[in-house]
């Protein structure tokens, strides 16, 4: 029915998708599974014509297809469930659902007396209760994925692409939503499912695809596959090479946090960090992590609760004092928060360390170089010259120069959020060694991962957040990816830290 | 209301309440407008009766009229994220085009002034929103060009020249100072417009997608919206409503030279920002847009009978400015948690 065949796309020399391949049939639920930055993503978004790619071919029916734009794709059929809601917050439920393809009545007029209706149906249909008329601002995560899915169900679509539509969902939900899946494929329509959630992956499909760094693994029949199979081909070696935390030995308590509050983004968050320690923060997109640590660094002004370093309580909100008390933040989006993009690359290494570079207000030339090529050697970063602005390099580079920016303050506690995000599988267990390292030197680590096997393997603790929650806290040997996701969406309530 | 009662069935956790809180809070906007807009009346007028008197309350609807129908367009153009600075130059020029065609032609017919006037306005308006949409200029830095680049046009054209009222004839003079029952036929024209204009951005498509530009732009390509076209059209819609305008603003004044217009376009965004459009897009309507332009005009004139020097009265303008856009700060700080905690039960 849809076939995508030896797709390529770059994104300037980033190569987001090499060998992306896909076959969908009609009555059939397909899964693609990979890691985060094995490519799913941007096959979807070539399905969904928001990406062309740069070579391949995209065939519907046997017809070659180019799409140009998402309105070309929707009409040939195909509905995406985003796995980031795009919703438009000052719109109503009913609207955002009905966008573009608003049922009329005489005169081309938006008939919303039947839009409401409709929605309603499909809520119905999804077991969902949801007040069309609220706007779409303020809605958790959940329920913007459901109005993604409920969007996705309005056009009689015959390809039907979920892009890790349970992340945010609950169990029931889940099961609701598989419930309409499979009754869609039953009426002959073609389902694909990407998720990182192999059990859902052996509940609702047939076939299965696997990509690894932008590259087609291989498709094979549900009936021939296991978890482990699927596994070692999604990561390509042994999980134990790839997360390489080594024990250290465990020093005096570090980073203390005390019942911080922020006033409807999280409440009550309690734990330490000791010296020679990995913690990481587990749960979903939108459970408050990244803001955790926000108000730790003191971006985010907390409004109650302490943060104490060394003993030391730090003064609310003031990034300055968190700093001066040898707290280092890696923010999760490193091209807006971690780094200047223009700036040459020795410039963001002592962007953060200009204090010990200056003399007298000046920024001598040759200091700032002698400086930062020590740090950018200790990372083993990869670079042209020195002076180049920072955009010039690869994703996992990047990272490392904010990682170099950090560790040439010789940070005392340092919060890292999701420090692998979008680079390649190679440089990403440099940075995990990098950080096994600092634990190994006494430095207190919080690290922020939506990675499963990166938090299990690499965290000495794992402390689960759920909509602003701590629902739970794994030692190493009780962590485990059943654990950490039932405490992620917030099924299990009941342990006590 | 028919809305209340079809949520009816579905609010069965309480969230109808709530929602009715919020929608009330929505239409407080508006509600408040027309609140201020009794207070400054009823103020004024016990200060000094004449202000109430017919012609100047019909004086005060006519100004308002020409700041209300710029105010449609102006609304189009920021509910979809971007900003329209040209409609003052295309007023001007498009109001020297008409007075230059009665002058060569004294007995045009009527109609006919009102099609050039909206030609001209819709080739500027075309122009911005080509350049905003095609070289993916941002449309502050665009149309602050195109204001000075019509205005050059314009004085090139007049040059130190006059269309004075003996050119214009009186069926069209009337336009601007007739009246029926008291109400002059500009303020019905701005009525009618004001209404029209607001039932189709509740109605259509097109004017949905406006709001959903406006609201999440990446989002609204994700869903196949033409973004572009849809700005353009924006825009051009701008310019030729500015171009209407210009027409009407002749018949009131009478006479156009090469600055007429100047400055319109900070009054108009006063107006569209005082009446709840929200300057980076995705909320508002055209009606508080309207009444904006009203309530300021109000002031305006209540200022000038209650003698206060008219320094005064462009300082109160800014003031109000920003208590609107500190009232939706604090609106949408209210509304943030209370959207938050309003979560749909889980089945």
């Amino acid at each position: 029915m849809l076939a995508l065949e030896h797709a390529t796309k770059s994104f300037g020399a980033v190569h987001a998708l090499e060998d992306g391949s896909i076959e969908l049939l009609p009555g059939e639920a397909h899964g693609l599974v990979g890691e985060n930055g094995a490519g799913k993503s941007t096959l979807v978004k070539i399905l969904a014509g928001v990406h062309r790619p740069d070579s391949g071919r995209l065939l519907i029916d046997g017809d070659e297809a180019i799409f140009d734009n998402t309105r070309q794709s929707q009409q040939a059929g195909i509905a995406i469930i985003f796995q980031e809601p795009t919703l438009f917050p000052d719109l109503s439920v009913a609207e955002n659902i009905f966008i573009g393809s608003q049922p009329l009545k005489v005169g081309h007029r938006i008939d919303s007396r039947k839009m409401r209706r409709e929605t309603v149906t499909l809520f119905d249909r999804l077991g969902v209760r949801m007040d069309p008329d609220r706007p779409a601002r303020g809605l958790s995560i959940a329920d913007q994925q459901l109005v993604e899915i409920a969007k996705a169900l309005t056009s009689d679509a015959r390809v039907i692409v979920m892009d890790e539509p349970t992340a945010a969902l609950t169990i029931t939900e889940v099961e609701r939503l598989f419930g309409i899946a499979r009754a869609l494929r039953d009426q002959g329509a073609a389902v694909l499912f990407v998720s990182h959630r192999l059990e859902e992956v052996f509940d609702l499909c047939q076939r299965v695809t696997v990509m690894r760094d932008g590259r087609h693994v291989w498709t094979k029949p549900i009936d021939e596959l296991t978890t482990g199979t699927i596994i070692r081909a999604m990561v390509g070696r042994d999980m134990d090479t790839l997360f390489p935390k080594e024990e250290a030995e465990r020093g005096k308590p570090v980073l203390q946090v005390e019942r911080l509050t922020r006033e409807g983004v999280f409440t009550d968050i309690s734990f330490d960090v000791h010296a020679g320690e990995i913690v990481a923060l587990a749960g979903l997109v939108g459970a408050g992590r990244s803001e955790v640590a926000r108000a730790i660094f003191g971006i985010d002004r907390a409004d109650a609760g302490t943060v104490a370093v060394n003993g030391k309580k730090l003064r609310k909100g003031s990034p300055t004092a968190a700093m001066s008390a040898g707290v280092g933040l890696v923010p999760e989006d490193r091209r807006q928060q971690g780094l200047i993009m223009d700036l040459s690359i020795q410039r963001n290494v002592a962007l953060a360390s200009l204090g010990r570079v200056q003399k007298l207000g000046l920024i001598p030339f040759g200091a700032e170089r002698r400086f930062a090529l020590d740090w950018v050697a200790r990372l083993q970063l990869r670079y042209g010259r020195m002076t180049n602005p920072v955009w010039t390099l690869s994703g996992g580079n990047q990272q490392k120069v904010v990682l170099a920016k950090w560790l040439a303050r010789r940070p005392t506690v340092l919060i890292v959020d999701e420090p692998t995000r979008g680079i390649d599988v190679g440089t990403k267990a440099e940075v995990h060694r990098l950080l096994s390292d600092l634990a190994g030197q006494g430095v207190a680590v919080l690290m922020i991962s939506s990675e499963l096997p990166e938090v299990l393997g690499m965290a000495d603790r794992v402390i689960v957040l759920f909509e602003g929650r701590v629902t739970g806290e794994f030692g190493r040997a009780e962590a485990t990816e059943d654990a950490i996701m039932l405490a992620a969406t917030g099924t299990r309530k009941e342990q006590a830290a | 209301m028919s809305v209340r009662a079809e949520s009816a069935h579905v609010s069965i956790d309480g969230r109808g309440r709530s929602h009715a809180l919020a929608e009330a809070l929505f239409r407080f906007r508006e509600l408040g407008i027309v609140l201020a807009l009794v207070i400054v009346v009823t103020v004024t007028a016990i200060h000094n009766t004449n202000f109430v008197s017919k012609t100047s309350l019909q004086q005060l609807l006519s100004g308002a009229a020409i700041i209300a129908i710029l105010a449609i367009g102006e609304t189009i153009v920021i509910i979809t994220r971007n900003v329209d600075l040209s409609i003052g130059s295309i007023l001007g020029i498009s109001a020297y085009a008409v007075g230059v065609t009665f002058e060569n032609h004294p007995h045009v017919w009527i109609p006919w002034v009102f099609v050039i006037g909206l030609a001209v306005g819709l080739a500027f308006g075309v122009v911005n929103g080509l350049i905003v949409t095609l070289f993916r200029v941002p449309s502050l830095v665009v149309t602050l060009g195109t204001l000075y680049i019509i205005r050059g046009i314009d004085g090139r054209w007049a040059g130190g020249h006059q269309v004075g009222a003996s050119a214009l004839p009186d069926r069209f003079t009337n336009i601007g100072y007739g009246t029926v029952l008291g109400v002059p036929y500009l303020g019905i024209a701005a009525i009618a417009a004001v209404a029209v204009a607001t039932y189709a951005m509740r109605s259509f498509r097109t004017a949905r997608d406006f709001y959903a530009i406006g609201s999440n732009p990446d989002a609204a390509r994700l869903a196949g919206i033409p973004v572009e076209r849809r700005v353009f059209l924006a825009f051009a819609l701008s310019g030729a409503i500015a171009g209407v305008a210009g027409a009407f603003w002749l018949s009131l004044y009478g006479s156009v030279d090469a600055i007429a217009g100047q400055g319109y376009e900070f009054q108009v965004i006063a107006a569209v920002v005082v009446g709840g459009v929200a300057i980076f897009g995705g909320s508002g309507t055209v009606l508080g847009a309207a009444l904006g332009a009203l309530l300021l005009n109000t002031i305006d004139s209540a200022l000038i009978v209650l003698n206060v020097s008219s320094a005064w009265s462009s300082a109160i303008a800014g003031a109000l400015l920003l208590a609107a856009i500190a009232f939706d700060r604090l609106l949408s700080a209210r509304i943030a948690p209370a959207l938050r905690t309003r979560r749909s039960t889980r089945g």
